[in-house]
């Protein structure tokens, strides 16, 4: 079925196939007429059979067979109706016009579709079903509707997933390059496991012969694909941490801060929801507070979240002098913190950290200086200077988290995996085997020392990326984001390398939006952006000079107020939506970049976008653009800053950038001071 | 005598073509040249369809391997003045015939038996022997079942699993990793190339194709430069590519393997795996013995009005007496029939002292000489080999079982599934091309006394019962019969004469000559012409099957 060449028509065959069609339209009008009236004598539905069986395509001929199949079990006489073989006949006949169906095109949803449809009205034969799966799946080994319909019947006939696990391991012997059998492995392993049937659980049990089992099909033939979806399912059962873990904070636990209104960001391993005041208190002093309320940093409507917000006010006035306030906060109910997949998080933490109230400081200064992120602008953070002291208590202390240790066995696992991959590229120069082992390499990284990241293997992961974009150009753009996460996972691993892409400003008088320092991440040709775990410390971020389409993420940054973006791929406004969540954004450069060029964003699914539902219509929306009928065009530009105070704005060197959206820019954003340069009067 | 009164007369008398013999060559002629409209007269002095190419009892086939002594001179008989008779005697193809038994219930079920006079034997799924069959519709007289496994003796006289296809090497548990990887690059390559060359042909250029001065060099030089470990080279070289002779003997070698004939044996064992869905393997043999393909294309012939006549020796080959030139055969029976041409098997020869003119005979009878020896063994036991194949292949390739071994032993056991003997029983060919008899046998001793245990009377029994759980329990010898057998190639003259059964696997090569022949003898006809109607071709294409019982 796979790997044949399709032949040209011959005007035999063209002959042959207009003379099918000829006789598919004469019954289909017959067929049609008769679905009108509610006619289900046996000749109309012969005639409804010898259609299905020149075009098994056609649902509602399909639908008016499920109609016709109730009717007779419905029409019966009382003395048929006792009679099960009478029943027995109906189901058969419509099995076997399915089966002639299936013979016509193996590929056939409706045909499938009624097939099961039949099946779970009960009354026939599983036994068949499988004879007759056992015949198509030989004849078409990888058709995945017939492994779909085979989970289907081995789950009615209770069929053990041990033997078919057998099954897949048959098909996979006789024919390695099979996806389906690959896939069907990994789901019913999937259930042995949640199950916990003996010889399954613990998964460790398992995994060393599925990867022997996989590294056989890899290396007999590296360029065949089929196995390697299953090792990246293999790696991801190894490495995966069962249970959503908090893995760190803002403010992080044993820090100092000075802000007496301050967002808290708790940021875990994986999306997880029912963070709210059951599951986790907030203690100031003595005082548990009952008016907070948490909610995820995340655009979509499932009420999850890696990271959750909420936000803070200490409340002070009584006295005039400085006071320092202690902040707790605690799991109380970690069973009621759940991951998307529905496992509770288990392990109990705690956060303290310091709030320092000091009445010297000043309010934002309202006439701001226009902040410019060049070069020139910028120095070397001076390590005597005071902000080390804050940029120390960040990084020392984000280790903190309490980690889950990890076992030995997957350490040794993914070593000797390391070792086999590295013996295949010592021979054979394969993208398969350096993609695996750049990611063994990371997962190696990641769970080795559970207390700090490791990035032991970094350099040579890079490496291999580096190597993959040029052997493989196809999927350039998969590599490229890889190595940015990588890259990225690297600057952010310790205060050392971070250092080295800190910058302090020169002028200090817009300390307070900029913050005392600023994260360059510019010219770096990044395409993705990551690690956000441990960048919730940033206020001023340059990502200039990138080639991001994307900020996904991004909105984990609470504390972000400075952004410059210009000169990368952001393609439309729904692009810049976690903007939405960053309220303390003042100072915002997107210019030169691909806003409004593209007629079809056909990045659209890396983001949210009006159509996805996710965004709520705002009929403010409507008063504010009332008169003038072409501001809804930018309604986009509409929901992404119409919450913002941002008060210096680059847009220029888009193609969306006109006069005109410069005006409803305006209009939109009251705090604007500077708009492309220019100050907003 | 009353004999020979029994002997039918046959009517007509003149035919387009004679052919005496009724081997797998004689019968594909037959076959060829009665679909080709000719008429056709088929003889043959045994009882059995096959002659040399035959299935037999083992009764049978012990009195063929030894009824090979020259017929006693019948008295020339009186022929017509213009007509000057030569005598034909058959000549003994067989020698160093060895017969052992150990075992009486073996000979008692001779009538079980469906012994090859030719083996060990089989078919590639995609081979010449499989398409003819397809193309002459003899296929539906014949039946096939796979070849469970093949085996190749390593050094140390193992036998491992050929892993011969993706998913043999995939499933394979003694092949290293990187091994794996270096036999599955090498399918690839030669898949590639196969492919580059049809795209060549086709117009398409691709740079896949291996270079001309690699396709001339040998194989095994090429092998060298894929890096190919020992282990790997010789699993391609002699049980895959099926060769012979010793190829890394170097310049001794007798026949050197060129990489372009490497790579097209390697493909056709390829397109062999899969090229029927119900064929496991790349290699089916006939249920009842080789014997049945014979059969089938003489059914074939009959079909298409050949006239077929069994046990009648033909005693004499008749010339014109003026121009020399061919006229017909008699018969035993005395009867004279006449025909434009004649095809004989190879075991023909005239009478040493003919009273005619020795240049007139050898003209005719130009038999050539013996091109080589072939040694053969038939074994049977009552195990098999390996527990979970009761049809296998066994390669020893040259050095593999004694320093000197200089060509590579093939083994072929059969199981009672194939209907070749009574259940409960195997058979296993041997064969081995040699030089002569001496080093023929001794491969032979060399291969039975490495695949079976001797047989010490009476105790056999409860030794075997006492072994049973250990795994490694080789079969024990009850029978066999070891013969050395001459090779003598096809050849054209006035009169055609077939060839032998080779040293082969397959009958790939015999059936090459096998069309030269016919095309020089009908040069204007179609060897099998591709049926006319175009439906029927489209099913070929579809879902040709040879029948293959799984």
């Amino acid at each position: 079925m796979h790997g044949r060449p399709r032949k040209s028509a011959t005007p035999v065959d063209e002959n042959a196939s207009a003379l099918k069609a000829a006789k598919i339209r004469s019954l289909q009008s017959q067929f049609l007429q008769n679905h009108h009236n509610n006619i289900y004598t046996k000749e109309a539905q012969e005639i409804n059979a010898k259609l299905i069986e020149s075009n098994p395509e056609f649902m509602t001929a399909w639908n008016y067979r499920k109609l016709a199949f109730e009717h007779n079990l419905s029409n019966q006489s009382e003395v048929d109706k006792e009679d099960a073989d009478h029943i027995k006949l109906i189901i058969d006949e419509e099995l076997r016009v399915v089966e002639n169906a299936l013979r016509k095109n193996f590929k056939s949803y409706g045909a499938w579709h009624h097939r099961k449809w039949v099946i779970s009205k009960g009354n026939s034969s599983t036994e068949r079903e499988l004879r007759l799966l056992n015949l198509f799946q030989k004849q078409d080994t990888r058709n995945f509707h017939a492994w779909n319909y085979r989970r289907f019947i081995a789950g009615l006939k209770d069929i053990s997933d041990e033997k078919e696990l057998q099954f897949t391991t048959d098909m996979i012997n006789d024919n390695f390059s099979n996806y389906s059998a690959w896939h069907n492995r990994s789901v019913l392993l999937s259930h042995l496991l949640e199950k916990k049937v003996e010889g399954y659980f613990p998964k460790e049990i398992f995994l060393k012969e599925e990867y022997e089992l996989v590294r056989n099909a890899v290396f007999t033939d590296p360029d065949d694909q089929s196995g390697w979806f299953y090792h990246l399912w293999l790696l991801d059962q190894t490495i995966k941490v069962d249970m959503p873990n908090l893995v760190s904070s803002w403010p992080p636990n044993g820090s100092e801060i000075t802000n007496t209104t301050f967002p808290i960001v708790l940021f875990f391993n994986e999306p997880v929801e029912g963070v709210n005041l059951q599951t986790v208190s907030v203690q100031v002093e003595d005082d548990i507070f009952k008016n907070i309320a948490w909610s995820p940093l995340s655009a979509n409507k499932f009420k999850c979240g890696q990271a959750w917000l909420t936000h803070l006010t200490i409340p002070f006035g009584e006295t005039n002098s400085s006071k320092i306030f202690q902040v707790k906060i605690r799991s109380e109910y970690s069973q009621g913190i759940i991951s998307s997949n529905g496992v509770p998080c288990s392990q109990h933490w705690s956060i303290a950290f310091r709030v320092s109230v000091c009445h010297d400081f000043q309010p934002e200064g309202q006439s701001l200086r226009r902040i410019l992120m060049t070069d020139e602008n910028f120095s070397t953070v001076d390590i005597n200077s005071n902000v080390m002291d804050l940029f120390k208590s960040y990084f020392e202390l984000a280790s903190d988290y309490e980690q889950p240790t990890s076992s030995k066995w997957k350490s040794e696992m993914i070593a000797s995996e390391i070792d086999q991959y590295r013996e295949l590229l010592s021979w054979a120069e394969c993208k398969i085997g350096k993609l695996t082992l750049a990611r063994l390499l990371m997962a190696n990284d990641a769970i080795g020392t559970p207390v700090a990241p490791n990035t032991t293997h970094v350099e040579e992961v890079l490496k291999l990326y580096s190597e993959l974009m040029e052997l493989d150009p196809t999927h350039y753009q998969y590599y490229k984001d890889e190595y940015s996460l990588v890259f990225l996972k690297q600057v952010a691993s310790s205060k050392e390398s971070l250092m080295k892409y800190c910058r302090q400003y020169k002028e200090s008088t817009s300390s307070n939006i900029t913050g005392p320092m600023c994260l360059r991440l510019n010219s770096l040709s990044l395409s993705r952006i990551g690690s956000f775990e441990r960048l919730l410390w940033v206020q001023s971020l340059d990502l200039s000079h990138n080639q991001l389409p994307s900020i996904e993420g991004l909105e984990a940054l609470q504390l972000l107020s400075c952004l410059n973006l210009s000169h990368n791929k952001i393609g439309s406004f729904m692009a810049l939506d976690p903007l939405r969540f960053l309220k303390s954004l003042r100072v915002l450069n997107i210019s030169y970049n691909e806003i409004g060029a593209h007629t079809v964003d056909t990045r659209r699914y890396l983001c949210s976008s009006p159509l996805s539902h996710t965004l709520d219509y705002d009929k403010k929306f409507e008063e504010f653009a009332a008169g003038d009928e072409k501001v809804v065009n930018f309604w986009e530009a509409y929901s992404v800053f119409g919450g913002l105070d941002i008060m210096q704005l680059d847009v220029v060197g888009n193609v969306a950038a006109d006069e005109r959206f410069k005006l409803f820019l305006v209009k939109l954003l009251p705090a604007l001071k500077w708009l492309d340069g220019e100050e907003v009067h | 005598m009353a004999e020979t009164e029994s002997y039918p007369p046959i009517d007509p008398t003149n035919f387009d073509l004679i052919v005496v013999g009724t081997g797998l060559p004689e019968s594909i002629i037959a076959a060829a040249a009665s679909t080709a409209g000719k008429s056709v007269l088929h003889l043959d002095l045994n009882p059995h369809y096959g002659s040399h190419y035959s299935s037999l009892t083992l009764q049978d086939l012990t009195s063929f391997l030894n009824a090979q002594s020259p017929n006693p001179n019948i008295n020339p008989h009186q022929s017509d003045t213009d007509t000057t008779a030569i005598d034909v005697i058959t000549r003994p193809l067989y020698s160093d015939i060895e017969i052992s038994s150990y075992d009486d219930s073996v000979v008692e079920s001779s009538r079980k038996f469906n012994l090859d006079l030719a083996g060990p034997r089989v078919l590639f799924c995609a081979d010449l022997a499989v398409d003819l069959l397809l193309k002459s519709t003899a296929n539906q007289y014949v039946e096939f079942k796979n070849i469970d496994a093949s085996y190749v003796c390593d050094g140390n006289g193992n036998l491992m699993n050929v892993p011969d296809s993706k998913s043999a090497v995939f499933k394979d548990k003694t092949l290293k990793y990187s091994e794996k990887n270096q036999l599955n690059s090498l399918f690839k390559l030669v898949q590639g190339h196969l492919e580059a060359v049809k795209s060549v042909e086709t117009g398409v250029d691709d740079e896949k194709v291996i270079s001309e001065e690699d396709l001339d060099s040998p194989f095994v030089m090429f092998l060298d430069k894929m890096k190919l470990p020992p282990k790997i080279k010789s699993i391609i070289l002699y049980a895959i590519a099926m060769v012979d002779y010793d190829q890394d003997a170097g310049e001794s070698c007798k026949d050197v393997l060129r990489t372009r004939d490497g790579i097209d044996r390697l493909a056709l064992y390829h397109s062999s795996v899969g090229r029927f869905p119900n064929a496991l393997g790349a290699l089916i043999y006939p249920i009842y013995g080789q014997g049945e393909l014979p059969q089938a294309f003489c059914r074939r012939a009959a079909v298409k009005g050949c006239l077929y006549v069994l046990r009648m020796p033909v005693i004499s080959v008749l010339l014109h007496k003026d121009s020399g030139n061919y006229k017909g055969v008699k018969l035993v029976s005395g009867q004279e029939i006449t025909s434009n041409k004649l095809v004989m098997d190879p075991s023909f020869t005239v009478t040493s002292s003919p009273s005619e003119s020795p240049q007139d005979v050898s003209k005719f009878f130009d038999a050539g000489t013996i091109s080589g020896k072939l040694a053969r063994g038939i074994c049977i036991t009552k195990s098999s080999l390996k527990p979970d194949a009761s049809s296998c292949l066994v390669i020893y390739p040259p050095r593999s079982l004694y320093p000197d071994q200089a060509t590579s032993i093939r083994v072929l056991q059969l199981g009672s599934s194939l209907a070749v003997c009574p259940s409960g029983m195997f058979v296993f060919y041997i064969s081995v091309v040699c030089d002569n008899a001496l080093e023929g046998k001794k491969s032979l001793h060399a291969a039975i006394d490495s695949l079976f245990s001797a047989h010490t009377s009476g105790t056999t029994d409860s030794c075997s019962t006492d072994q049973i759980d250990s795994t490694e329990v080789k079969p024990t010898l009850l029978w066999s019969a070891l013969y050395v057998q001459d090779l003598f190639e096809g050849l054209m003259g006035p009169v055609v004469m077939t060839p032998t059964p080779d040293g082969n696997l397959n009958y790939n090569d015999l059936l090459h000559t096998t069309s030269k022949l016919f095309q020089q003898l009908y040069p204007d006809d179609e060897f099998f012409p591709e049926t006319s109607n175009t439906d029927s071709s489209d099913k070929l294409e579809d879902d040709s099957e040879v029948g293959i019982e799984s």
